[in-house]
């Protein structure tokens, strides 16, 4: 296979590589809270530090946090985006700070927490709520028939049906985008709705019915207004908002 | 104020092999999972390419293919029992995740499809064979969400963002560990008749690493401080292909799939290291055949210390649909499209090989007679059973978190049927208090990240792929003198409520203790053997050196060194070429 040297693709990789060697100066606007340090009211800080084009807004906040103020408090893992642990609103939109890159920021950056669930310092908020929701949709299979010796069968198609909903990472970058959520605390959310359409349409699952009840109940899908900011916030590139119109459709159409 | 709490069983991590262990236990008794993390947030979710069965559904194979490719792999420094029994008992695991609903592709007749991956040969070396089974290329992501759906449906208890900080002993048996909640800055007591460490690796030593930030060595080095050894230090994997400058992971799948490595001169360089298998050699040799080129003159990237992947004469839809995420990643970490340009990348620090000794019941072991310490148990990688000996095969890591945390669990809630909860030493947390206490009260003192940083660049540049006498006894030096540093070390936040500024010194620290145990075992080994490769000494020395290190932290700050047999069996040592 290809012994022919690589020609210009290689050439024009490598300038974009080369050319982002220079440190570019970024300035973070971070809302703060720290009811230790100033009581219930909430603030703005700025810091601007010197970091890669390709560096991560992550290592940015990191930057922040370990030569300026170390009582910067975020949460984060992977910082490659599958852990799902820094969700935070960057610029107003939902995203991981991991698969943010300060070249698309530069100069200058807003960083606030997440919204809809309470905020407890800085940018970490209880997850609690979330994770309720999450809960409360049956999320695991549910088959009582009895296992085979060896897996169940499954075709390509059928596999294929709900593989979209698997991707979720339980960020809670869509229901924490979701204006219904803001204002309406009992709304299960996008992800809970996402991770009941990764079993309800799961050829071996046996709860489908049990997950549309709970999801046609005044807390669940219909409450979902299609603003698509969902889709848009889902760091997986998850179709949100088409995951909870299939639920819809399942349950006006085809259960009940 | 101190809170306490009694469990039977009580699980540190919740990763892959501490939630097959949780779901184990509960079923058998009163269980807690103790975890700095949520449990979705673990390391497990980041493994992509697969994990490796001998179900034979594309082609022929037999677990005992699997087990000789493992002691083959593992460069003879596995414990041949062992890997016997994982790759038995891998089939029976599958399908019990398969049954709890994992999304595995399937092939077109509706059963759990197949690939190939490094190292996992037909027949003994004959040719690659197709046994990784695999979830698009997050196989990973899947086992996680499958294990915590399975504990979600069993109400297991979690304390999520709890730091372990030390065990508790008594009367010779484990009586429990210490925990500092992340949103008050409380401690909590936990005390157990059983303890099973899962914590994961300690990549973060190492400054190119596909690690999170969170996998700092803790459950390895509270059992160190508490005077029990860490076996197999120097066996640290480098795979081949992190992402150019980030070190972040392109699964070994993406070659697994067709994809080869290609030298600036745009030679497929493998073929001269590995002229069988090709780019699909273990990741031992693949690291080492990369270092060679790039010290050759033929490394590519802005340090010419790189090399590329290629994936452009691979069908698109195989691309996308059986690698979106390592796709994804080349398109946003290093604005390569992958389908017209190849991707550079380079070795990066992956996987411990070595760890908290345990037996395949994850027992806890101290000694060369291997002396159960009643009630400790350990799974994952954070245990060193050993199945993967020198080093560890592609897709064996999901494996042996799912058998051994199960054999593990399982044990671990028996034994604390059968066992009394024994007594709490005088104040339990007195050591953990102390530690922190010092640590906060200082007012000024050197900045973490700043020792953080020099640990990661020298362990890199002294430490990694290649290493000789003297990289190791100037790593030794610079270890000192991070420890003085450390011993002054500064942390800012002086508050209660999610103080991450002082976690992640302590985690500091944890790293400190295994980069000790890594050196020192890494400088006594006068041999090249799997992940460990001295280039004063490039052969594999079985007359000297077919043993597991086991290291100790001695009272005066130095480690001891001793060794024990690798358990042998059916596979007689041979030259290892692919």
């Amino acid at each position: 296979m290809s012994s022919q040297p690589l020609g210009d693709v290689l050439d024009s990789s490598d300038q974009r590589r080369a050319g982002a060697t220079g440190k570019v100066s970024l300035t973070l606007k971070i809302r703060r809270y720290n009811p230790e340090l100033r009581g219930e009211e909430s603030w703005w800080d700025e810091f601007t530090i010197e970091a890669f084009p390709n560096d991560r807004l992550l290592d940015a906040l990191h930057e922040v946090k370990w030569r300026h103020d170390g009582t910067l408090a975020l949460r984060r893992s992977c910082a490659h985006g599958i852990c799902g642990s820094d969700a935070m609103m960057v610029n107003g939109k939902n995203r991981l700070a991991c698969k943010v890159l300060v070249r698309d920021l530069v100069p200058r950056v807003t960083v606030e927490p997440i919204r809809g669930l309470p905020v407890l310092k800085d940018l970490y908020v209880d997850m609690e709520p979330f994770f309720a929701g999450y809960r409360s949709v049956l999320p695991y299979l549910i088959n009582e028939e009895g296992e085979p010796n060896t897996e169940r069968v499954q075709s390509p198609e059928e596999r294929h049906r709900f593989d979209d909903t698997t991707k979720c990472i339980l960020c809670a970058c869509c229901t924490t985008s979701c204006p219904i959520f803001w204002g309406d605390e009992e709304y299960v959310g996008p992800a809970a709705i996402v991770n009941a359409h990764r079993f309800i349409y799961d050829s071996r699952d046996r709860a489908a019915d049990e997950r549309l009840k709970i999801l046609s109940e005044k807390t669940g899908v219909f409450r979902c207004r299609t603003t698509f900011n969902c889709t848009e916030a889902c760091p997986r590139g998850i179709e949100v908002t088409k995951a909870i119109q299939d639920v819809k459709r399942s349950i006006l159409f085809d259960r009940f | 104020m101190t809170v306490t709490h009694t469990y039977d069983s009580v699980i540190v991590g919740a990763g892959g092999a501490g939630m097959r262990a949780a779901i184990e236990a509960a079923d058998r008794g009163r269980t807690a999972v103790i975890s700095k993390l949520y449990p979705t947030r673990s390391h497990t979710g980041t493994a992509q390419g697969g994990v490796c069965a001998a179900l034979a559904n594309v082609e022929e194979d037999s677990p005992e293919w699997h087990a000789f490719d493992t002691v083959k792999g593992g460069d003879y420094l596995v414990d041949q029992s062992a890997a016997q029994l994982m790759c038995e008992e891998a089939i029976d695991a599958i399908y019990e995740l398969e049954h709890w609903g994992l999304p595995f592709n399937r092939t077109p007749d509706g059963k759990i499809d197949q690939r190939r991956f490094g190292g996992h040969t037909r027949n003994h070396g004959e040719a690659p064979v197709k046994r990784a089974c695999y979830a698009a290329d997050r196989t990973g992501h899947m086992i996680l969400q499958t294990l915590y759906q399975q504990c979600v449906k069993r109400g297991i208890r979690f304390f999520n963002e709890f730091y372990v900080l030390d065990l508790l002993m008594s009367e010779g048996r484990t009586a429990g560990v210490v925990a500092y909640e992340l949103a008050t800055g409380e401690l909590h007591v936990f005390r157990a008749k059983a303890v099973l460490f899962a914590t994961g690796g300690f990549g973060r030593m190492f400054r190119v690493s596909s690690n999170a930030h969170t996998l700092t060595g803790d459950g390895p080095s509270v059992v160190f401080r508490r005077g029990l050894p860490l076996e197999d230090m120097e066996f640290f994997q480098f795979h081949p292909t992190g992402v150019y400058g980030m070190g972040i992971l392109l699964s070994e799948a993406v070659r697994g799939e067709g994809g080869i490595l290609l030298n600036s001169e745009g030679e497929r360089f493998m073929e001269r290291y590995a002229p069988t298998v090709k780019d699909l050699a273990p990741r031992d040799l693949v690291s080492r055949a990369i270092f060679q080129e790039v010290r050759e003159g033929r490394g590519i990237g802005p340090h010419k210390d790189g090399v590329y992947l290629d994936v452009r004469h691979l069908p698109r839809d195989v691309i996308e649909e059986k690698l979106p995420d390592v796709t994804e990643f080349a398109r946003i970490y290093l604005n390569v499209e992958p389908t017209t340009e190849p991707v550079p990348i380079q070795p990066t620090a992956h996987y411990a090989m070595g760890g908290i000794p345990t037996d395949v019941d994850g027992r806890v072991v101290v000694g060369p007679d291997e002396t159960p310490v009643p009630g400790l148990y350990a799974a994952g990688e954070c245990a060193c059973v050993s199945v993967h000996g020198a080093n560890r095969l592609g897709t064996n890591s999901l494996l042996d978190i799912v058998v051994f945390g199960r054999r593990g669990g399982r044990h671990m809630a028996e034994f604390a049927t059968e066992a009394h909860l024994p007594d709490l030493p005088e104040r339990p947390e007195g050591f953990v208090t102390e530690m922190l206490g010092a640590m906060l009260e200082r007012a000024e003192g050197a900045n973490a990240a700043d020792i953080r940083t020099d640990l990661q660049d020298q362990m890199y540049d002294l430490a990694f792929v290649v290493r000789t006498e003297e990289s190791l006894r100037k790593m030794q030096e610079v270890l000192g003198g991070l420890r003085e540093r450390f011993d002054h070390v500064l942390v800012q936040d002086k508050g209660k409520m999610y103080n991450t500024d002082l976690m992640e010194v302590v985690e500091l620290g944890f790293l400190l203790d295994c980069a000790d145990a890594l050196v020192a075992a890494a400088l006594a080994r006068d041999e090249s053997r799997g992940g460990h490769y001295r280039e004063d000494h490039p052969l594999r020395d079985d007359e000297h050196w077919l043993k597991h290190s086991l290291a100790y932290r001695e009272d005066d700050g130095g480690i001891r060194l001793e060794y024990k047999d690798v358990k042998l069996g059916p596979y007689v040592p041979m030259e290892r070429k692919y």
